[in-house]
């Protein structure tokens, strides 16, 4: 059995929307409703899903870049949100986050060189030598010279950016790297190479992958294991392979029947997604995808499916399945 | 390693060229306007002048001369003499030293204290946010002018206390305008990536929102000075800033008032002194406007 590296309990984020002359409460926004997973040790868990389906906020929870309204996080079998500061910078210093813009997670005023050694002396490294040495090695690593250190930001591509930005991300030696959407602002010739080197990256330092993204052909390139999101919940979680060939829930084959197959005399029909996104402020009750879901039972209009194993390994939230 | 990374295609990365800093780029741009270059002649001439003013003024500016009162200019007094014969041209170079000194001293009182207290409220919004921008709300319900006149009267006419009013209306501007910027500069992302690798507040604020926030308020600050040198102009015009026998362009107005028609030197030429110095900082801010922050352009 391999140990879960990250653990995620029932998670949920609610913004609270505040309105009136006094700022009081009048609705909220569901962005992460009762979501669990596991990521096991130097695996890459993709998570998909539309954009305002909470993934994004996710990454953020991880960190404590904000708190969870409710729910439970555990790293290394540490519960991250009882930490106090002391430990969560710890704590931090093992999970680290790349951003999905490489253009506006640089400070444009500082060198690359400073970008890179701020991690360093945050985590209190003090000797200078020992800190140009460490951001030389790794601008080699992520596949830069070493005269980049002295260079703004401004002066990269988009995919010399992410690689700095993967850079900063690997100075503080973490186990677990968040990646927001690495590659869905770069050219599509750019982003096969940051991919690639992730995955060097990953063998390199024993790494463990969050994958955070959209495309739906960039996660089945470099997951284990793929969770697909919808509406702040998770509907469907199981090993790359088994979801792209035998998707069970209604919203992945949907899902994946609208990515385009590079094949101009396909014929198949792609399974169109009719209506619009429920709103998350006010999401329907019961099954959060029965607006828009073809084999919509009565149940799904009533009662919320839970997230159960259907077979060893495969997770779905619906009610064609399982015995709920 | 290396040889799974594809190399890098990037023209940019074929040749070592030089490392380009912001701040480098912005004086490029700033250097190649040449109204804003004129403007900054204009601003360095006179702190040259108000500098070495005891050894380019020709006359003791206190130095009354009553064979010679309201002497228009001639080949002696060059720019004529005031209703006690003293000479103008030495006036004015004298004044150029309090009307600059107050100048840059008043706005370097409100960028201090504007921007932490606009620093405070941007970054820690909540109760410290409302409590900070009431305080620059109720300061600006004020008339500028007639509040630094109240403060001129509770504290009493002279100039260091002149300085003092001119600082303190200033400051909700300087607040204010950091404010903003630092609400918008706090939620990019190299901040989210600066708070994720664990830093603390205070380094946030110093190497990453201090610095990426200070562009508007250099741009202000220079336009400010202009504005600092009329108000103090104005101050001392109504009496309550600079006291004999201390001498500033905003006093000699008022001193000459009485001999518009009579003696009209006495009045044009610390009249035109204020305007140029005005028009000097007026075109410098632009011209540092247009380099710092390119988008303003428009």
């Amino acid at each position: 059995m391999k140990l879960p590296l990250l653990e995620v309990n029932q998670i949920k984020k609610y913004f609270p929307i505040t309105g009136g002359i006094l700022g009081r409460k009048v609705g909220e926004v569901k962005a992460v409703d009762r979501v669990s997973f596991a990521v096991y040790k130097g695996e890459t868990l993709g998570l998909v899903g539309e954009s305002g389906c909470g993934k994004s906020t996710i990454g953020r929870l991880l960190l404590r870049l904000q708190e969870a309204t409710d729910g439970e996080i555990r790293f290394e079998d540490k519960d991250i949100q009882a930490l106090s500061p002391k430990l969560l910078k710890k704590i931090r210093k093992e999970m680290q986050l790349v951003f999905q813009d490489p253009y506006a997670s640089l400070n444009p005023r500082h060198k690359v060189e400073k970008i890179l050694e701020e991690p360093l002396i945050v985590h209190g490294i003090k000797d200078k030598k020992e800190r140009r040495e460490r951001i030389m090695n790794m601008l080699e690593t992520v596949g830069l010279d070493r005269y980049h250190a002295e260079r703004y930001p401004h002066q990269f591509s988009g995919g010399q950016r992410q690689r700095i930005g993967i850079a900063r991300a690997l100075m503080t030696n973490p186990k677990l790297i968040i990646a927001d959407e690495p590659v869905s602002a770069l050219d599509v010739s750019i982003q096969s190479q940051v991919l690639n080197l992730l995955k060097d990256l990953q063998a390199e330092f024993d790494l463990t992958y969050i994958f955070i993204a959209h495309d739906l052909g960039v996660v089945r390139h470099i997951s284990d294991r793929v969770g697909v999101m919808y509406l702040g919940r998770m509907v469907e979680l199981t090993d790359s392979e088994r979801l792209y060939e035998e998707p069970l829930h209604p919203y992945t084959k949907s899902l994946l029947s609208s990515v385009p197959v590079p094949d101009p005399d396909d014929q198949s029909d792609s399974e169109v997604l009719t209506g619009e996104i429920p709103s998350a402020s006010n999401p329907p009750k019961g099954c959060a995808f029965h607006t828009r879901c073809k084999e919509c039972m009565d149940v799904c209009k009533t009662s919320r499916p839970t997230f159960q194993e259907i077979s060893p390994g495969h997770h779905v939230a619906c009610h064609l399945y399982g015995d709920a | 390693m290396q040889h799974t990374t594809p190399s890098l295609q990037q023209p940019a990365n074929t040749s070592i060229e030089k490392p380009s800093s912001p701040w480098r780029d912005a004086w490029r741009s700033f250097a190649k306007n040449k109204i804003a270059i004129a403007g900054l002649s204009i601003v360095v001439f006179f702190i040259l002048v108000a500098l070495f003013a005891p050894l380019i003024m020709p006359y003791d500016h206190t130095k009354p001369d009553l064979l010679n009162r309201l002497k228009g200019p001639s080949a002696e007094h060059w720019l004529g003499t005031d209703d006690f014969g003293r000479d103008i041209l030495s006036r004015i170079i004298y004044g150029a030293r309090i009307s600059l000194w107050v100048g840059f001293s008043c706005v370097a009182g409100s960028i201090l204290v504007g921007c932490t207290l606009g620093i405070l409220a941007g970054f820690y919004g909540k109760w410290v946010d409302t409590v900070i921008s009431r305080i620059f709300d109720i300061l600006l319900a004020f008339p500028s002018i007639l509040l630094a006149i109240a403060i001129v009267a509770i504290l009493g006419p002279d100039l260091q206390n002149a300085l003092i009013a001119i600082a303190v209306i200033n400051v909700p501007n300087f607040g204010r305008l950091i404010r903003s910027k630092v609400l918008s500069v706090k939620e990019e992302e190299y901040i989210t990536a600066a708070r994720s690798i664990g830093m603390n507040d205070a380094r946030i604020l110093f190497h990453h929102v201090l610095p990426n926030s200070m562009t508007p308020v250099i741009v202000q600050g220079t336009l400010a000075v202009a504005t600092a040198i009329i108000e103090v102009a104005a101050l001392s015009f109504l009496g309550l800033g600079a006291q004999s026998p201390d001498v500033d362009w905003g006093k000699m107005l008022a001193d000459s008032k009485s001999y518009l028609v009579q003696a009209p030197w006495t009045m044009i030429f610390p009249g035109l002194s204020i305007m140029l110095t005005v028009l000097g900082f007026n075109l410098m801010g632009d011209g540092l406007r247009d380099a710092l922050d390119p988008k303003m352009k428009q």
